[in-house]
């Protein structure tokens, strides 16, 4: 309803009323405090005009009551407003455990995406209705930002590292879909749109074109390509960690520190071994910066979450852990 | 009779000058002459966007007008206007001294402002900059083919003369008020320029050494910013916001200290809540310092960071309220009478209103994340910086004409000009915050047709607002030559400076004043309060 | 500034000589304070560089010359002393010492210079200069590259501000030889003292964060 007022973007996801409702809340406020301070300005204006005989006898220089009271209560009520965005906030940031995965790599100026299937799409994505939607995005060159109004989602997307933002769409239709961080000449022109269809026609859609390996295929030929398996194969004796259930684990560091191997940590390990040495191991690896691009990269992650304990589409676990120390 | 203007003749005794009076006037060609460069970008910007493609220019020349608009405005006019014209004329009249504690270094203020500008018109002229005046990495410095490095020179430059000044306001305001003026006793505009001074001196040689860390990564390859090269670009960004959101301070606290001033003078009356006013200029000053995360909230930093950002940012909007509050309050029981700085003053308490509140909008960070980089924040900031700063910069631009100059203005063309300025203004900018919540990003040179009737509102209002600005360059330049010559005190304002001639003579004060009343000791029932 | 014999004048918007010494101490320690802030932009950026990449700014501080910043830090300090001594002469009205000590701290801070010139040179050599020729063996080469941006960047902008006292102390050895500094009147020679040991501290900071790490 209230989308039908040229006001507002669509309300196409379940963040959107949300935010609305927090955005009604503050237009109403600031009307209210506008029109106060307004009013008091123009009743005063008028009222104690240089000519008007109104009554200026016994005028306050100040008031320490009145004083407490307009700094507490606005700062009881900017608090409150505070909580009321904060809480948005920690849902926005926090994507539920079942997410449709996407990823996503920003480059001056188009987007390109994949969907964990192999479909890819440039400036357009499309999504089922109803199901959380999780965006892994990195850039291959400038900042730029994933924004979608209607989804009221927006998170910058950088080179060298991975920012992830998720939505979970409630209406069929399609949105608009801007870059929103300035990133040269066309930065007007990174534009598409996100389409939302019902769950039928989705999954009809995503079997329709089957020419893609699915990002963790092609992960993995990169992976055998690029000479990977060489050292990190899970027999013993292998030169370099074996990559068995290393997605989401904690890795020893050389040096007595530890990471977590998330996203971020296997593209920095794959571009900068030395930086990311891990102990009990020699520092053999060569860099393969420059040689992977950015989509290479997520698909190389791909393939490796796949190597997870349970059964994988990738190399089969060894049944014996290396004899080294250190992570696996 | 001899003062400041005739007091010496010809090119050199005002290039050479060491007295804070002709400084500020010198700063005042400059800030103007960078103020309308600035307009004319304003104004292509807006042509362009009267039609949803990008027909009047191409991407690349339309990305330096608004990136030219933007460091014009910000970098050379917003943050110098209020201290370096007016701050500079009356904080020493003000304080009962005879000039600024360091007159030379006033000078060279001046001379490192011009010099800055120079640089950075000539990287205008010869190619122009088109990074946005953020001037994000690794695009500045690795991508964009424009004049990056010498953009940023003149800026760097620039930036000394707002070091200095907020020495020199320091110094002066700490060492050199006159036997009886104390703190307490001092205006509202001098401890707004003393708040404004501690950023002035705390900030900007944070920006200096990350342009000089940009320029370098530009010019040699460094790679302190820029991932391709080991660097961080969200390093970039921390330590730009660390000095661009107390530089907004910067701009807003001046102008609020006019406000001050032009409220008490036309209710007749004491500010209320003196103290409170003066404390919240402090408290903003610090708490401004710790608020600059929420231009990142976006930018993939922790969440906690954001929330600490976000609860700070609230908390530095309350003294700004109390201000509001108490301005408002200074009317109740006053003798209130219209001339035209009295207009820019209540269109700067209601304009500043509403962009504050909008501010609010922008520290809920849920909300922030919809909003942010859209044309909510460019009304924001337009509200804030040209409803408020601008409004108050103009306000006492008139108020001290008289002093400055010895002349008086035309009460007609100045009321009917704020009255356009004040329409213009929201006509251009409010339709921006509807556009914004639709989404329409920022920075975009062609947009989807939907946005249309919006844009096309804001620039009409564009239009209206340019001609409410061209207005008062006709008619106050006119009145140095032609305007009725003024008294003392043509407001019967309370203040040292108005115990002076207008224009003032050289020394100020033949004779040191001795303070003995508090500020704004202003009678009642609208009679004019005897001088001195 | 006051004219050129002793005295009590003062610059004309002073009311007396000792508002004009309290105006230009606190001047100069409000300049300073900017300067804290200026270099603390570089600190900050070096700060979290290495905590992001300790192996890196391990090798890299490995590859500085620590006999040479050791000797550079001494000398610092003794022009510190000298200098300190140099306000100490101007204040008791011994001019011939003020001159000496005058000439000692620039003597010290050239020869720092000269050192900062010859580290410079080696890390020409070693191809630790960063940019296209740049070239670093060892753990995490690009890292590397980052600290000695912020080697080049910060050690530099110190050295300027050693060139910049330089010039100062030099003004002030001439306005000490025409005589202008008295114990009325030697407020100069302590604002460039208080200059002086400021560029010093900044070193005492740069010394051990760029030159110690990892050295057990």
């Amino acid at each position: 309803m209230l989308s039908d007022l040229p006001l507002f973007p669509k309300q196409a996801s379940s963040m959107a009323w949300q935010v609305d409702a927090l955005y009604l809340f503050l237009v109403a406020l600031s009307a209210v405090m506008s029109l106060l301070i307004a009013g008091l300005l123009l009743t005063f204006a008028v009222r104690y005009r240089a000519k008007s005989r109104a009554d200026r006898s016994n005028a306050p220089e100040g008031n320490n009551t009145l004083e407490m009271i307009w700094t507490l209560i606005p700062l009881g009520i900017v608090m409150f407003i505070f909580t009321w965005g904060a809480g948005l906030y920690f849902h926005m940031a926090r994507p539920p455990e079942d997410t449709m995965d996407v990823l996503v790599v920003g480059k001056r100026w188009m987007w390109k995406l994949q969907h964990l299937s192999g479909r890819r799409e440039i400036n357009e994505l499309h999504v089922p209705v109803g199901r959380a939607v999780k965006l892994t995005m990195t850039s291959e060159d400038v900042i730029h930002s994933f924004f979608v109004p209607a989804f009221r989602v927006k998170m910058d997307v950088l080179p060298g590292r991975y920012s992830t933002v998720w939505f979970k769409p409630t209406r069929p239709g399609t949105y608009h879909l801007f870059c929103a961080e300035y990133c040269g000449t066309k930065h007007s022109q990174m534009i598409g749109s996100v389409v939302v269809m019902q769950p039928d026609d989705f999954q009809a859609w995503l079997g329709g074109d089957v020419s893609d390996l699915t990002p963790a295929q092609a992960g993995e030929r990169l992976f055998n390509s690029l000479g990977c398996i060489t050292c990190h194969n899970p027999g013993s004796g292998a030169r370099g960690p074996a990559l068995t259930g290393l997605f989401g684990r904690q890795v020893r560091l050389a040096g007595g520190s530890a990471a977590t191997a998330d996203e971020i940590y296997l593209r920095q390990s794959i571009e900068d071994p030395r930086a990311m040495q891990v102990e009990g191991f020699e520092p053999l690896m060569p860099t393969y910066r420059g040689m992977i691009s950015e989509e290479g990269m997520l698909q190389i992650i791909e393939y490796i979450k796949t190597l997870g304990p349970g059964p994988s589409a990738g190399a089969a676990p060894s049944a014996a852990q290396p004899a080294r120390g250190g992570g696996s | 009779m001899s003062h400041y203007l005739n007091h010496d003749y010809g090119i050199r005794s005002w290039l050479l000058t060491k007295d804070h009076k002709r400084i500020a006037l010198l700063y005042l060609i400059s800030a103007t002459v960078m103020f309308m460069i600035g307009g004319i970008f304003a104004l292509l910007v807006r042509l362009e966007l009267l039609t949803p493609a990008g027909d009047l220019m191409q991407s690349e020349t339309y990305n330096k007008m608004f990136t030219m608009h933007g460091i014009a405005m910000v970098f050379f006019f917003l943050i110098p206007a209020v201290p370096a014209v007016l701050g500079n004329f009356l904080v020493p009249m003000m304080i009962g001294a005879r000039d600024l504690a360091f007159p030379r270094v006033n000078l060279l203020s001046w001379y490192i402002y011009t010099i800055g500008a120079l640089f950075t018109l000539w990287a205008m002229i010869s190619g122009g900059v088109d990074t946005g005046w953020t001037f994000y990495t690794p695009y500045s410095t690795a991508w964009s083919n424009t004049n990056v490095l010498v953009t940023g020179v003149g800026i760097f430059i620039t930036g000394f003369s707002s070091i200095l000044t907020g020495l020199n306001f320091i110094v002066t305001i700490h060492r050199m008020r006159a036997p009886g003026m104390t703190w307490f006793r001092l205006p509202l505009f001098i401890w707004a320029h003393y708040a404004a001074s501690i950023i002035m001196i705390l900030g900007t040689p944070v920006v200096a050494i990350t342009i000089l860390l940009l320029a370098l990564e530009r010019g040699l390859h460094l790679g302190i910013f820029d991932p391709a090269l080991g660097g961080d670009p969200v390093l970039f960004q921390h330590l730009f916001w660390f000095y661009s959101h107390p530089a907004v301070y910067i701009m807003i606290l001046p102008s609020m200290g006019v406000i001050s001033e032009l409220v008490a003078c036309f209710s007749r009356k004491r500010v209320f809540g003196y103290s409170f006013i003066a404390f919240s200029s402090l408290t903003i000053a610090l708490v401004g310092f710790l608020v600059w995360g929420h231009h990142m909230f976006v930018s993939s930093q922790s969440v906690y960071a954001g929330l600490v950002f976000s609860v700070l940012s609230f908390v530095v909007a309350v003294p700004s309220a109390v201000k509001v509050f108490n301005w408002t309050a200074t009317l109740y029981k006053g003798t209130i009478t219209f001339e035209t700085p009295m207009i820019y003053a209540f269109g700067f308490i209601g304009l500043f209103t509403i962009g504050g509140l909008t501010g609010l909008f922008l520290a809920s960070i849920g909300l922030d994340v919809h909003v942010h980089d859209t044309y909510f924040i460019v009304a924001h900031f337009h509200y804030i910086m040209v409803g408020g700063v601008i409004m108050g910069y103009l306000g006492g631009l008139h108020f001290w004409w008289p002093k400055i100059t010895g002349r008086m203005y035309s009460e007609f063309w100045g009321r009917i000009s704020a009255a356009i300025i004040f329409i213009g203004f929201n006509l251009t900018f409010f339709p921006q915050f509807i556009l914004g919540y639709l989404g329409m990003p920022r920075r975009y040179h062609a947009y989807p047709e939907e946005f249309q009737v919006l844009n096309v509102m804001s620039t009409a209002g564009a239009s209206i607002l340019g001609v409410g600005y061209l207005i008062p360059l006709v008619y106050l330049f006119w009145s140095m030559r032609y305007g009725k010559p003024a008294s003392d005190n043509p407001w019967g304002a309370r203040g040292l400076e108005w115990t002076t001639p207008s224009p003032p003579p050289v020394e100020n004060f033949p004779v040191t004043p001795v303070v003995t009343e508090e500020a704004y000791a202003y009678g009642t029932h609208g009679k004019e309060s005897p001088v001195g | 500034m006051a004219d050129a014999h002793a005295g009590a004048l003062h610059a004309h918007q002073f009311e007396d000589a000792d508002q004009q010494k309290d105006a230009s101490t606190l001047g100069m320690w409000v300049f300073l304070l900017t300067e804290i802030l200026f270099f603390g932009g570089m600190f900050l950026a070096y700060a979290v560089y290495r905590i992001a990449y300790p192996a890196a700014w391990a090798a890299a501080s490995h590859h500085l010359d620590v006999r040479l910043g050791g000797i550079n830090t001494v000398v610092l300090i003794v022009s510190s002393l000298t200098m300190a001594m140099a306000v100490h002469a101007a204040q008791l009205g011994r001019r011939q010492q003020l001159v000496v000590f005058l000439i000692l701290t620039m003597l010290l801070g050239g020869v720092f210079v000269g050192i900062k010139a010859v580290e410079y040179q080696h890390k020409f050599a070693e191809g630790h200069v960063p940019g296209p020729g740049f070239h670093f063996e060892g753990a995490d080469g690009r890292h590397a590259q980052l600290f000695f941006s912020l080697y080049f960047a910060m050690t530099g902008m110190h050295a300027l501000h050693m060139i910049i006292g330089f010039g100062l102390l030099a003004w002030l050895l001439a306005g000490s030889l025409k005589g202008r500094f008295t114990p009325s009147y030697y407020t100069p020679v302590e604002m460039i003292g208080l200059y002086w040991h400021f560029v010093d501290i900044v070193w005492i900071f740069l010394f051990p964060l760029l030159y110690l790490l990892g050295r057990h």
